[in-house]
């Protein structure tokens, strides 16, 4: 039977490692995550989990022994946030590179400097170009189910590649919520054994992994990532049926909510999804055809889905915990890749929000709703926007 | 290839290679002959980790591989984090790492991915107490990047980032003795070794393999083309670092400090023969040599007197 209970995100990441049963972890402790690891260290001291945790001495070290884990053919785990994650950066190349399907928990925090322990999407949104699979949870449970999705679909032979599933610093991380903990026997028919297919390290039947490659083979390599990216959309839309299937809870991809019939839909990701569904709500009340989608899946970026839902609104509000800096935030980016050459499209505006810990509050998704409203009249608008700046603190 | 019997007996080290020809490595290059020992001493149930480096090259790119073993690349500072990681995941998959029958896990860093960027990974390992070989070839210098000085460069060293010039800008502090930090982690077994005494960096591989968890071996290995010394003399090189104390061998075995032979003969050389033959010191001045010498010396009678107290 599933257990309902309830618990932090944190310690819903680790049960869901416990339950993918990873024979290696390699950890080091940040804030906001630091939990995850030391849940995972008590299963293991306790028996519960029976695996080698290796205590590193950073960040960039848990993820390189999580690369030669996986590489010698275990599932493999860790957990980080912010500075670690980009410390882990290099490296997080070199998986994708070496197509090693390890899964990394993030607990979405900013990035330095100012030194800011809360949450953005600006760590994992950062690498975005290192070929790994993002996932973003809305809530407790979904860190946990997403977590083992993203094993499923990491070590699908037409994908291998690593993945990383975000869930936002404190506001999921260190705040209880109602999680139900699956069935192990469940898990074990979803997730089954992990037995590496592709290359990895056999002392019997040795092969060298990583080599060096000229220009005659280089990009080949990047091609077929970029392959692996395409068909891990397929794969992962089959894991969430067989999911759903499974443990009967529904995920998409692009997740949508009262989008029929809307002139503006309000798109984002995480916890803040919450948030602007019950904005919706309100919204509907007075009258405002308002809808709402929340992208559950970054990378691979779901084209074809961003292309539906395009189809069914006038503007398309992208409210974004992130920031690249001259262009605006990554949805904004890649709904207008996405969209650039639809015959029918409709207006994208970008709002820059929430960064560093800032609340998101109903009047700032009225001020940017009054923004996209405009926009939808046909008066000009920026195309990004800064909600709830402190002006007077300029 | 069948060998005589006879002839066998006669050998000093095995005759298996698990390291081919057609490598890419340099003339006279250290690092191959340090890694073909390895995997003499080792066999093909060995895992090599190597961080970005000659040996990179050495090992050949794509489809081509030089190594009859595992091998498995990885970035400049990780090679600590990783053979953990492959240890780890080993003993997780039931198999036997370490000891007379079991698989090596090996690192195979240079000095600059052992002494400075890899030395926080390596430290991590060491303290973690995995079972693995970290085995440091050391060529005194960012070799394969074009011949930069690292923390393991010699006093008096000409490197393309310590050129000489006018202000004669060499390097001006000793080399840093890695060992030192590594033994100072109370590391079950340590030690040097060298590309002119074969037998005894076997049989250091060889206690290396025995001795639970970690161990650390530091190999001086000669590289005619930054130390701007003919392709020939590398060995004799090697040989010379050991005779002048410049690079002595010596154990660390559970807190014992052992001198080992050739270390153990006679007084050292000076330090001008082991100089004179490359081309990397021809800008010292006398007083440079002096410096050089009293630093070998000191260091020469402090390993002494640790091996007296703790031998």
């Amino acid at each position: 039977m599933p257990i309902r209970t309830v618990m932090k995100a944190n310690e819903a990441a680790a049960w869901a490692a416990k339950l993918a049963k990873p024979k290696v972890i390699a950890a080091f402790p940040i804030t906001p995550s630091t939990l995850v690891p030391e849940k995972i260290s008590e299963f293991v001291a306790n028996g519960e989990l029976d695996a080698e945790f290796i205590k590193v001495e950073s960040e960039h070290s848990a993820i390189s022994a999580c690369v030669g884990a996986s590489a010698a053919g275990v599932r493999t785990f860790t957990a980080t946030a912010s500075q670690g994650l980009a410390l882990m950066h290099e490296v997080l190349f070199i998986a994708a590179g070496m197509r090693l399907p390890i899964v990394v928990a993030i607990g979405n925090r900013s990035l330095s400097a100012p030194i800011n322990i809360w949450n953005d999407w600006q760590d994992t949104i950062s690498e975005r170009d290192t070929g790994w699979l993002q996932f973003y949870a809305e809530n407790n449970q979904e860190a946990l189910d997403l977590i083992l999705i993203a094993y499923k679909v990491a070590e699908n032979e037409k994908v291998l590649l690593p993945a990383m599933v975000g869930f936002d610093a404190f506001i999921l991380t260190h705040t209880v919520e109602p999680v139900e903990i699956p069935d192990q026997e469940l898990v074990d028919e979803f997730l089954g054994e992990y037995e590496p297919k592709h290359a990895f390290i056999d002392p019997h039947n040795p092969i060298t992994q990583g080599t060096l490659a000229f220009p005659a083979h280089y990009m080949e390599t990047r091609y077929l990532l970029w392959k692996a990216n395409e068909a891990a959309k397929k794969v992962i839309d089959e894991a969430f049926a067989e999911f759903e299937k499974r443990f009967g809870r529904k995920y998409q991809k692009v997740e949508e909510y009262r989008t029929d019939d809307a002139d503006i839909i309000l798109v984002t990701m995480g916890s803040l999804a919450g948030t602007v569904k019950d904005y919706v709500d309100r919204a509907r009340e007075k009258g405002i055809k308002v809808g709402a989608a929340k992208m559950t899946v970054y990378r691979p970026f779901p084209v074809e889905e961003v292309r539906e839902l395009a189809k069914k609104a006038k503007v398309i509000a992208l409210l974004e915990k992130n920031i690249t800096f001259s262009v605006g935030g990554a949805l904004f980016q890649d709904f207008s890749r996405a969209l650039v050459n639809e015959d029918e499209k409709p207006k994208l505006v970008d709002f820059i929000l929430g960064l560093g810990g800032r609340d998101v509050t109903f009047q700032n998704l009225d001020e940017a709703l009054s923004i996209a409203e405009k926009a939808l009249r046909g008066e000009k608008v920026d195309e990004v926007n800064w909600i709830g700046l402190r002006k007077e603190i300029l | 290839m069948e060998v005589p019997d006879e002839i066998k007996k006669r050998l000093t080290l095995p005759f298996e290679e698990h390291f081919y020809a057609g490598h890419t490595a340099c003339q006279g290059c250290g690092a191959s002959l340090g890694l073909r020992y390895v995997l003499k001493a080792y066999g093909r149930k060995t895992i090599v980790v190597i961080p970005a480096c000659c040996s990179t090259i050495i090992a050949g790119a794509w489809p081509y591989s030089t190594l009859d073993a595992n091998l498995f690349h990885t970035a400049f500072e990780t090679t600590g984090a990783v053979i953990s990681g492959v240890e780890a995941a080993l003993k997780a998959r039931g198999i036997k790492v370490k000891g007379e029958d079991g698989v090596m896990v090996v690192g195979w860093a240079g000095d600059g991915g052992t002494a400075d960027i890899g030395l926080q990974a390596l430290s991590g390992f060491i303290e973690r107490g995995h079972d693995a070989v970290y085995i440091m070839y050391d060529n005194e210098a960012y070799m394969n990047t074009g011949i930069q000085r690292s923390s393991s460069t010699p006093y008096g060293a000409w490197t393309t980032n310590t050129p000489g010039g006018k202000r004669h800008f060499l390097e001006r502090r000793h080399k840093k003795k890695v060992i030192d930090i590594v033994i100072a982690h109370r590391i079950p077994y340590a030690a040097t070794a060298s590309d002119a005494y074969p037998e005894d960096f076997l049989r250091k591989l060889k206690k290396a393999q025995k001795t639970p968890g970690p161990s650390f071996i530091q190999l001086f290995a000669p590289c005619p083309t930054g130390w701007r010394s003919p392709t020939d003399k590398s060995i004799e090189l090697a040989r010379l670092a050991v005779q002048t104390a410049y690079f002595p061998l010596f154990e660390y075995e559970n807190g014992r400090y052992r001198i080992n032979m050739p270390s153990t003969k006679k007084d050292p050389k000076p330090i001008e023969e082991f100089l004179k033959l490359q081309g990397r010191f021809k800008y010292m001045t006398k007083e440079d040599v002096e410096t050089l010498q009293s630093w070998v010396l000191a260091e020469w009678e402090r390993l002494k007197k640790l091996a007296e107290v703790f031998g």
